[in-house]
This record gives C-alpha cells, structure tokens and sequence, in this order.
C-alpha cells in the first residue's frame, strides 16, 4: 500500500488557561492515491478537528501529516476544503466565488482566458455553469454546495477534503448531491476524505469507513474496508448483502459499542 | 391598496422576468396610462402627510409670531425679509458679504476634507484594532474616552497647533466624526466569520489580498454605519467651529447674522443646514446599499 496522504501519531490538546482537555490521541491513518475516505463518529469527538489538522487551519499537538511524504502544517488549495455551511462569500457571484481559488493557483501557468475556461469547466461539472452570475443568496443551499465543490475542485486539490458537506441540507437535495460527488470521483480520481454523521453516506460513498471513539482523547476505534463495486447505485444498494454487513457494523460501532454518552 | 400598485410597477420594470408562460395567459396588460396613475396614487400618498403637517405648523408659526412685539418673525416676514438671499444665492460683494451658495460651498469643503482625512484613519486604525488584539488593548481606552470630548472643546487647542482657522475648523471635523468610524470599523472586522478566514487560507491570500478581498467587503456594512454616524458629527461641528473661526462658511454666516439681528436669514440658514445635512446623510446611506449589495444576506 502506497501513502498518498498520512496522518502520524497526531495529538490534538487545546489549552485554556490551566485547563487542557485531549482532544485527539495518537491518530494514525493512511490513505492511498484515489480513494475515497470517510470519518465517521459522534457530534464532538473531533472529527472536524482532525479535518482541520489535515485542512491546516489548526496545528497537531504533537505529530504530523504528510501529503506525499512531505509534511505540511499550514492551509494551502492542495487540500481544499468544502466547508459545512458553504462559506461562499456571499458578496461575490457564483463565478467570481470559484475564479478567486483559480486565480491564485493558476497566476502563473495559465492565462487569463484559460483561468476563465477552467472557471467555466469546473462550474459546468457541479452543473452550476447556468447560475455564473448569480449571487450566493439568490440560489439554493445544495446550489451552494454544488459551487462550494466547485471551487475546492478548481484548484486541483491533491486532496479534497469534506466537512460534513451534506450535513446542512434535506434528505432529497442531499442524495442528489452525493451521486454527484460520487460521479464526480468515478470520472477524476480524486483522493477524498470526508466528514460524516451518516451511515448511509459512509457506506455509499466510500472505499474506507475510519469509525472514531468517543471524545475526549478520541482515537481510531475501528477501520472498514467497504469492497463493494463501483459505479454504485444507491437503489440496487438498498438489498446489497455486503452493503448491509457493512451498515450493521458501523452502527453496532456507533450505538452499540461507543455509544454517545451525554456530557456528564 | 398598496399590493397591486407594487405589483404593476415591478411588472413594468422588467418584462423580461415576467415573459414566463403563465403570465402570457393572463389577459393583456392594464394599458399604461393606468400604470401611470397608480403610480402617481402611491405618490401622493407619501408626499401629502409632510406636506399637510409642514403646512400646520407653518400656519401656527405664522399666528404665534405675527402679533407686534413678538421675539421671532413669522414665515410670511421670514421670506420677505430673505427673498433676495434666496433668489441670488451666488452674488459676490467680496469679503465676507457672499451669497449663500458661496458659504454653504465653503463649509461643504471643509466638511469634505476633514471628512475624507477621517473615513482614511478611521477605516485604518478600525482595522487596526479589530484585527491586532495588542493594539485593542492598547488603543481602546484611548478611543473610548477621547472620543467623548465634546467637538468644540478640540477648537483652542487645535487654533493654539495650527495657529489658523482653516486647518483648525478641518481638525475639529476629523476628530469628531473619525471615533465612530474606527470603532464600527473594528465591529466588522472582529465580526468577519471565521469561515471567511478559513477559506482565504486555503486559497492561500497573501495579507494585501485578504485586505481587499475578504476584510473591507465583509465588514462593509458595520463600516458604512460608521461612515453615516461620522458625516453626521460632522455636519453638526461644522457649524458651531466656522461660528468662532470666522470667514466665509454658514455658520459664520448665522452667528454674523445674529450679531446683525438679521433672524430671519438665521432661519433660513438653518433650513438650509438642515436640508444638506440630510442630503449627505441619504448620500452615505445610499453609496453603501449600493457598495455593500449582497453583503448583508448570505
């Protein structure tokens, strides 16, 4: 097994004042070139932490990630992230939301007529290329979304990295959504880690299902490899042998054996 | 009565969005003419209601003032005592004996000046201070309390710095109207959501770009505020500052008017003050709609 992307013993303590809690211990995980990876586990045990060590945005404690064998510690488009909750930025349109990430990655190897090409290329794979000039606020939350992925998608991540991407949306919209991603795997190959709560997503979208115990000091309780072929059909799935052993056993994870406990 | 009068006037305003197939069943459009007078309609009933109450109280002032030995004119003597001011206001007999428009232009530059200084350093140092907690510390109480100082209290200090008029009047406007600025300013800035932040870092905006690009839109409308409440302050100082400083400028104009007895023409600045005052107020309203359109909804 190749590592494309490795996280080595990573800690994660905050500190306030003299209190510190241990947020994450001793993680540790690899992941190939072109698979796709979630994290799944309870509200709070520091999944998005952990996204957020790999992301950049915050600093391991201790350990480190290594993204083709060099360590990276601080944000940068080769691990672009699709937040949550969009963050388009809600003052620009559609088009210029996607062309800020390209003109910056691209300023020197492409021209101004390629960047606008590669804008207009990445818009048209979210099927969003007819909403170019519109503003954030003048179109739907999965219309966001799709942007949002189009602009982690622009930069030509090495990584993309999803933060709950479907978390803030409806059932339909988001099921919609995820055959879209998983499309949009099948035909680029990207090396995708997500963030999930839901078990249907885990199992559907990915090739790794890394199930986190609860927090604090939350660790890797359990890794799934989910064999099953792609392209997958979310309707033929539904009464999929392997698909349900699969399911079964992140939920005995879940609810069985780290069940979520209520802060004390 | 007012939903379909809205309704007819959006209709007319873009055909194209309402070329939908729907809205070719319906009947033909009420003809223009009909468009026209429902707008006129919702007009009116604006306009009539502050013109009935000026109207009212106009007629009051006119019966309280118009017995002999009252203190203040009445309106009817106002306007006979100041039809010339208002009919030429651009006559120039030198000194400071000017038309009106020559004074109100006066004190309009000033207020510019020491305006445009003050949206300058308010926005930078509000920048400052939202972004750099050190310098919030350390500026803050500052801030807080001179910001206190009454306008007209900086006047002898300023005339004892710049030992002349002008840049004292310019100062007294910087500083009374640049603390609301700052402190708005340092608002937005604290209040950019950290997704923002997040997303410029992985873009990867070096700190020129993330100016630009991400701080002054997203904080764009706690700044405007600012700039509203500052061109506010500033009008009101410049008055009471040209008062003492002298030389052409309206306020100078009022105090010379009332050491000539002249009280009529002190009402009629006063109108005029008021007037421009709320011009510059919609001016600032209106230019940050327009800048920070899209900002406020996300």
């Amino acid at each position: 097994m190749t590592a494309y992307l490795k996280l080595d013993h990573i800690d994660k303590i905050f500190t306030r004042g003299a209190a510190s809690t241990e947020v994450l211990k001793d993680i540790n995980l690899t992941i190939e070139k072109g698979q796709y990876v979630s994290i799944i586990g309870h509200s709070g045990c520091g999944k998005s932490t952990l996204l957020n060590i790999i992301a950049g945005l915050t600093t391991a404690t201790t350990g480190g990630v290594l993204l083709e064998n060099r360590e990276v510690n601080s944000p940068g488009p080769d691990r672009a992230v699709v937040f949550q909750n969009h963050s388009l930025l809600p003052w620009l349109t559609v088009y210029e939301n996607v062309r800020l990430g390209v003109d910056k990655v691209f300023a020197k190897t492409k021209t101004k007529a390629e960047r606008d090409a590669w804008v207009m290329h990445n818009l048209n794979l979210v099927q969003m290329a007819h909403a170019r000039d519109k503003r954030p606020s003048e179109i739907s939350g999965g219309m966001k979304q799709r942007v949002g992925i189009a602009r982690a998608l622009a930069m030509e991540p090495k990584v993309l990295l999803l933060d709950e991407p479907f978390g803030a949306l409806d059932a339909l919209t988001r099921a919609h959504l995820q055959d879209s991603v998983m499309a949009l795997h099948q035909k680029l190959g990207n090396t995708i880690l997500m963030i999930t709560h839901d078990v249907d997503e885990a199992v559907l979208l990915s090739d790794r299902i890394v199930m986190m115990t609860n927090g604090p000091s939350a660790r890797i309780g359990e890794v799934l490899e989910v064999p099953l072929a792609r392209p997958r059909k979310r309707l033929e799935l539904a009464t999929n042998a392997t698909y349900l052993k699969c399911r079964q056993r992140v939920l005995e994870f879940l609810y069985e054996r780290h069940r979520f406990v209520e802060a004390a | 009565m007012n939903m379909p009068a809205t309704k007819i006037e959006v209709e007319t305003a873009t055909p194209a969005a309402t070329a939908a197939p729907v809205v070719a069943m319906t009947p033909k459009r009420p003809p223009r003419s009909e468009a026209y007078a429902r707008m006129a309609r919702e007009t009116v009933v604006r306009v009539i209601p502050p013109l009935v109450v000026i109207a009212l109280l106009t007629l009051v002032w006119e019966l309280v003032c118009r017995r002999a030995g009252s203190a203040l004119p009445p309106p009817s003597k106002v306007f006979k005592d100041t039809k010339e001011l208002i009919l030429d206001p651009f006559f120039d007999h030198g000194g400071i004996d000017k038309g009106l428009f020559w004074h109100l232009s006066a004190s309009l530059q000033r207020v510019a000046l020491g305006y445009s200084l003050s949206a300058i350093a308010g926005i930078a140092l509000g920048v400052l201070v939202g972004q750099s907690v050190w310098a919030m510390r350390g500026l803050d109480p500052l801030f807080q309390v001179l910001r206190t100082i009454p306008p007209l209290a900086w006047l002898p200090l300023s005339l004892a710095a710049f030992r002349d008029g002008q840049p004292s009047a310019i100062f007294v406007i910087f500083i009374t109207s640049v603390w609301p600025i700052i402190i708005n300013t340092a608002v937005g800035i604290r209040n950019i959501p950290q997704d923002y932040r997040n997303v410029a870092a992985v873009v990867q905006l070096n700190p020129l770009e993330f100016f630009a690009k991400i701080m002054i839109p997203a904080a764009a409308p706690y700044i405007f505020t600012g700039l509203r409440i500052g061109i506010g302050l500033s009008w009101l100082a410049i008055v009471a500052a040209e008062m003492l400083i002298g030389g052409v400028g309206i306020g100078f104009f009022i105090w010379d008017a009332w050491n000539s007895s002249h009280i009529s023409e002190i009402i009629l600045a006063l109108f005029y003050v008021g007037i421009i005052g709320f011009v510059l107020d919609r001016l600032i309203a209106g230019l940050g709609k327009i800048v920070t359109r899209g900002t406020a909804t996300s």
